[in-house]
């Protein structure tokens, strides 16, 4: 983890020379300017961050940030990313990728690197749609989604970010939504504060492509029905009204209504994002409509050891016992003879 | 010692341990190799196994063999055929028939000599008679039968038991020879250190083979093979795989910097990611990557962040990492791609040896898209090479693929030991910040090298990354920048030509004919070469270790010769290549794609074929 020292960053800071090019309205800016803002409130040198991408409209990212980048090859970030931590963990990695990239082409290097617990920060922009290539269907478009390459609907199951990420023993998994600064600004801090690979899944509007994708859970009308904003040690309530709760039935989550049923707030779950049982933050990750709200904020959060920590700590195991430090001595082991 | 009733000195002398591919004959010949090596004699190895770790067990295709070539003079091959053969099969009889010399002594169990195997290796009664050996020196040894009784009062399984039959071989050929068993049996106790009764039973099965030698007269002749004329040093013996290792280890250190390697696991490679992963006590990051796409992008990602970064595979892991080496070429970031050679196209033949990947090496990208490109000759000089192909992607700050293969993976020599100090200089091009904007793209004005800057560095924040850039690093689709900058990154491959030393020729400068080569047919053309001047054949030697960019006096070399042939294992890729750089010469070409290394003798005919017998041209 990088020191911290007193640079005192503004948001601008962090924004390059480079243009922006993203379409107008698209959510990739809202994504942009809360890690600009992120950035600048963490105080960390600026030269400690590396932000790496892979390909797609996410993947520019790195591009407009102020920072050393690298804009790799498509679906290939994590594995990139993963170099450069190893290489040296001392350095801030973040990895912008978004639903193809890290889901269909990528989809190996992701679920190794959360396997591994890279301490890396996987901003994973899903607008379930291909933008960059004109609009095809993506790894986490809903079945039945017409577009370009299923111009009948697609008969896919869609991947559910969470429950993949949970699955490949992810420590940390969060969701946001990309106009919402304020939450993202929160679970952005949370992420690049957490010790160990760290996904967070933002619903990224494509204006162009796949429009009105997450209505439901940004219209004003809609979205405190819709979404619930989880809190580590709150009770999971919501709606409107915030009359609404989530409770555990035989083995399942269920949306209740405080009040009704006898239910009272006592009987909602309180979010534990540190209970290391995956059970209930697979669920929750899982939960969509209509049966359930979307779950926003940081779902998972449980402490590992780090690829970096075992890797340093093997090191110095190893250098402990072995004579061999240098090219000479290493030359020079083993079974020689002279000759005379 | 025995009484030897008849030993014949010899100045070079072929073994080959031949069984199946559970019978330890790899394990066999190193030590025997490694014997020998201690003892002053120059070696050359050449491992031939089935892809297979238990191969159908006593059928040809299971065979697996070590071949041993020890000499009294200076060994630059494993030898076109075999003077001893160890065969613990019928299947090794039918399996290695034609590569016997004329009066080759072969040393069998014959308790494996049943019915059953001698038709299993598709023999219909004697193998021997059917393939015309019944006057080869034969020895049959009960092997089988003597390890069970010479460990009788041991109190170890049946399994175990059959287990150390190599070791009974080896002991024959070590009484054969006269060697000392010191070497081998200190390996034993290492090796079973953890189970003394086996240690136990593999030693004494070991001193009842050499007994056993000295026991049956058959055994004769014995041979004897003075120590090389080797020059003064420490030696050890070294395979290609690890020679590569150490080569980038060594190139690390001079240069100050800590080697990452991010690969996945691929016959032939793997022994370097292994070699390296044990040498964590040199700061050896190494990454056993998810696949082969993982293992060039991680090492990628620790190149960018300041490391020596290296990815080793084989052809079809090449194939694989085609566009993120592109990625490296055009962010323009030392990088070290390691092709151990393999049989291909496809999954090929996994376990045997060839040059085929030449082309893919070359030209196997999308777009314009120059990498230097290097080739080993030998097991021990992978060393050097691996060094060199490090030096140069730092210096010239771009990925470099080095090329070995199966054969100089596998094979071992005696190597002198290099001392560190005499290694050149590796000096790496680090930006620094100054009063002056940094520019990612800005060029060292001779090497047009870029500068690397390393993350961390307060001010020289900047991006990379597959899309074209400007000088400055922003992404531009302009078409004269892309043009620019393609020319750029091309005469910047081809400016390395400044650190490649002068073709070297061997023999006369001038004459009737050049053998060229390249990579590891170093070895057999130059004992062919060698031997036909002693012949009186106006004949030269030059083996490329320099594919891209080419020795600046290729062509002056060429112009010295009547006749040009290339010689490489593939159907002519080297040839083609020259045909296009060099384009006035005539080249006649002699290919095999056999999975097989060349054998001596057949480079030896077509050169006499090519000169039509004349030695006065």
């Amino acid at each position: 983890m990088a020191e911290t020292n007193n640079n005192h960053y503004v948001a601008k800071d962090f924004k390059s020379d480079q243009e922006v090019r993203w379409c107008p309205g698209c959510g990739d800016h809202g994504i942009l300017a809360s890690l600009q803002k992120t950035l600048a409130e963490m105080d960390i040198p600026k030269e400690k961050y590396v932000f790496v991408s892979g390909i797609g409209c996410s993947s520019r990212l790195p591009y407009y940030m102020n920072t050393y980048g690298f804009h790799g090859i498509h679906g290939r970030a994590a594995a990139i990313a993963t170099g450069i931590k190893v290489a040296n963990p001392d350095l801030m990695v973040w990895e912008m990728t978004g639903d193809g990239d890290a889901l269909a082409i990528g989809g190996n290097h992701y679920i190794h690197a959360i396997r591994r617990n890279i301490d890396i920060k996987i901003i994973l922009f899903n607008n379930e749609i291909y933008g960059l290539t004109k609009g095809q269907y993506s790894p986490t478009s809903k079945k039945g989604l017409t577009t370009k390459t299923s111009p009948y609907g697609t008969i896919e199951e869609p991947f559910k970010i969470g429950e993949l990420t949970i699955g490949a023993n992810g420590r940390f998994f969060a969701r946001t939504v990309d106009y919402n600064l304020q939450l993202s600004n929160e679970v952005y801090k949370t992420a690049a504060l957490f010790n160990g690979t760290a996904v967070v899944e933002v619903l990224q509007n494509c204006v162009i492509f796949n429009d009105g994708a997450f209505d439901a859970f940004t219209s004003k009308e809609t979205r405190d029905d819709n979404t619930i904003t989880l809190h580590h040690g709150e009770k999971m309530i919501f709606g409107k009204n915030r009359d609404k709760g989530i409770i555990l039935k035989d083995l399942k989550l269920k949306v209740v209504n405080i009040g009704e049923d006898g239910i009272t707030e006592k009987d909602i779950l309180t979010h534990d994002a540190h209970e290391p049982n995956p059970g209930i933050h697979y669920r929750l990750a899982g939960m969509s409509l209509p049966d359930y709200p979307v779950a926003l904020g940081v779902i998972r959060a449980i402490n590992a050891q780090t690829y970096s920590a075992a890797m340093i700590e093997q090191h110095e195991r190893v250098q402990a016992k072995s004579k061999i430090r240098t090219m000479d001595e290493l030359l020079r082991s083993g079974a020689t003879w002279e000759v005379k | 010692m025995g009484k030897r009733s008849k030993v014949i000195k010899k100045d070079e002398v072929v073994i080959r341990f031949s069984g199946d591919s559970g019978d330890g004959m790899q394990l066999t010949g190193t030590l025997f190799s490694n014997t020998s090596a201690l003892f002053g004699h120059d070696i050359s190895t050449f491992p031939d196994y089935p892809a297979e770790i238990r191969a159908p067990q006593g059928t040809v295709g299971g065979v697996s063999g070590f071949q041993v070539h020890i000499g009294h003079k200076l060994i630059n091959t494993p030898g076109d055929f075999t003077d001893i053969l160890v065969a613990m099969n019928p299947a090794a009889i039918r399996a290695n028939a034609r590569w016997l010399r004329k009066g080759s002594t072969i040393i069998y169990d014959s308790d494996n000599f049943t019915e059953k195997q001698i038709q299993r290796a598709g023999y219909k009664a004697d193998p021997f008679v059917e393939d015309k050996l019944d006057s080869m020196n034969l020895i049959a040894a009960p092997i089988s039968t003597l390890v069970k009784e010479a460990l009788k009062d041991m109190e170890i399984d049946p399994k175990t038991v059959l287990r150390t039959k190599n070791m009974f071989a080896l002991g024959m050929v070590y009484w054969l020879f006269d060697s000392k068993l010191k070497y081998t049996e200190d390996f034993i106790e290492e090796k079973f250190g953890k189970k003394p009764l086996v240690a136990e039973a593999n030693s004494k099965v070991l001193r009842a083979g050499y007994y056993y030698g000295e026991t049956i007269e058959a055994l004769t002749p014995s041979y004897r093979v003075g120590p090389a004329p080797i020059s003064k040093g420490t030696y050890r013996n070294i395979n290609g795989n690890q020679a590569t290792s150490w080569g980038l280890l060594a190139a690390a250190e001079k240069a100050g910097l800590k080697l990452f390697i991010g690969s996945y696991p691929i016959t032939p490679a793997t022994g370097i990611l292994e070699e390296l992963a044990l040498r964590k006590d040199m700061g050896v990051k190494s990454l056993q990557a998810e696949d082969e796409i993982a293992g060039i992008c991680t090492a990628i990602g620790a190149s960018f962040a300041g490391r020596l970064a290296v990815t080793s595979t084989s052809g079809p892991g090449l194939a694989l990492k085609s566009e993120a080496l592109n990625l490296a070429m055009m962010t323009e970031l030392p990088l070290v791609v390691i092709d151990v050679q393999r049989g291909g196209p496809s999954t090929g033949l996994p376990t045997k040896t060839e040059q085929a990947d030449l082309w893919q090496a070359l030209y196997g990208r999308n777009g314009e898209s120059p990498v230097p490109v290097i080739a080993a000759g030998t097991p021990s000089d992978c060393f050097h090479f691996a060094f060199q192909a490090a030096k140069i992607a730092i210096e010239h700050m771009t990925p470099v693929i080095l090329l070995t293969d199966s054969y100089l993976a596998n094979g071992s020599e005696p190597w002198k030991i290099p001392s560190m100090k005499d290694m050149p200089d590796v000096t790496v091009p680090y930006a620094v910040k100054s009063d002056k904007e940094f520019l990612a793209y800005e060029r060292d004005p001779e090497t047009l090298a870029r500068k690397w800057a390393i993350p961390g560095t307060r001010g020289l924040e900047h991006r990379v990354g597959g899309l074209e850039k400007t000088i400055k690093g922003s992404v531009s689709y302009t078409p004269e920048n892309h043009e620019f900058m393609v020319r750029t990154r091309d005469e910047k491959v081809e400016r390395i030509v400044m650190d490649v030393p002068d073709l070297k020729v061997i023999g006369r400068k001038t004459g009737d004919l050049l053998v060229i080569g390249w990579g590891s047919s170093y070895g057999h053309i130059a004992t062919a070469v060698t031997e036909l001047q002693a012949e009186g054949y106006k004949v030269s030697a030059a083996n490329f270790n320099y594919i891209r960019p080419l020795p600046k006096n290729t062509a002056k070399v060429f112009a010295g010769f009547g006749k040009l042939v290339v010689c490489e294992l593939n159907t002519g890729q080297f040839a083609n290549y020259l045909r296009m750089k060099h384009q006035k010469y005539n080249y006649h070409q002699y290919n095999k794609i056999q999975g097989l290394p060349f054998t001596v003798q057949e480079i030896k005919d077509y050169c006499i074929k090519l000169l039509e017998g004349k030695k006065n041209g």
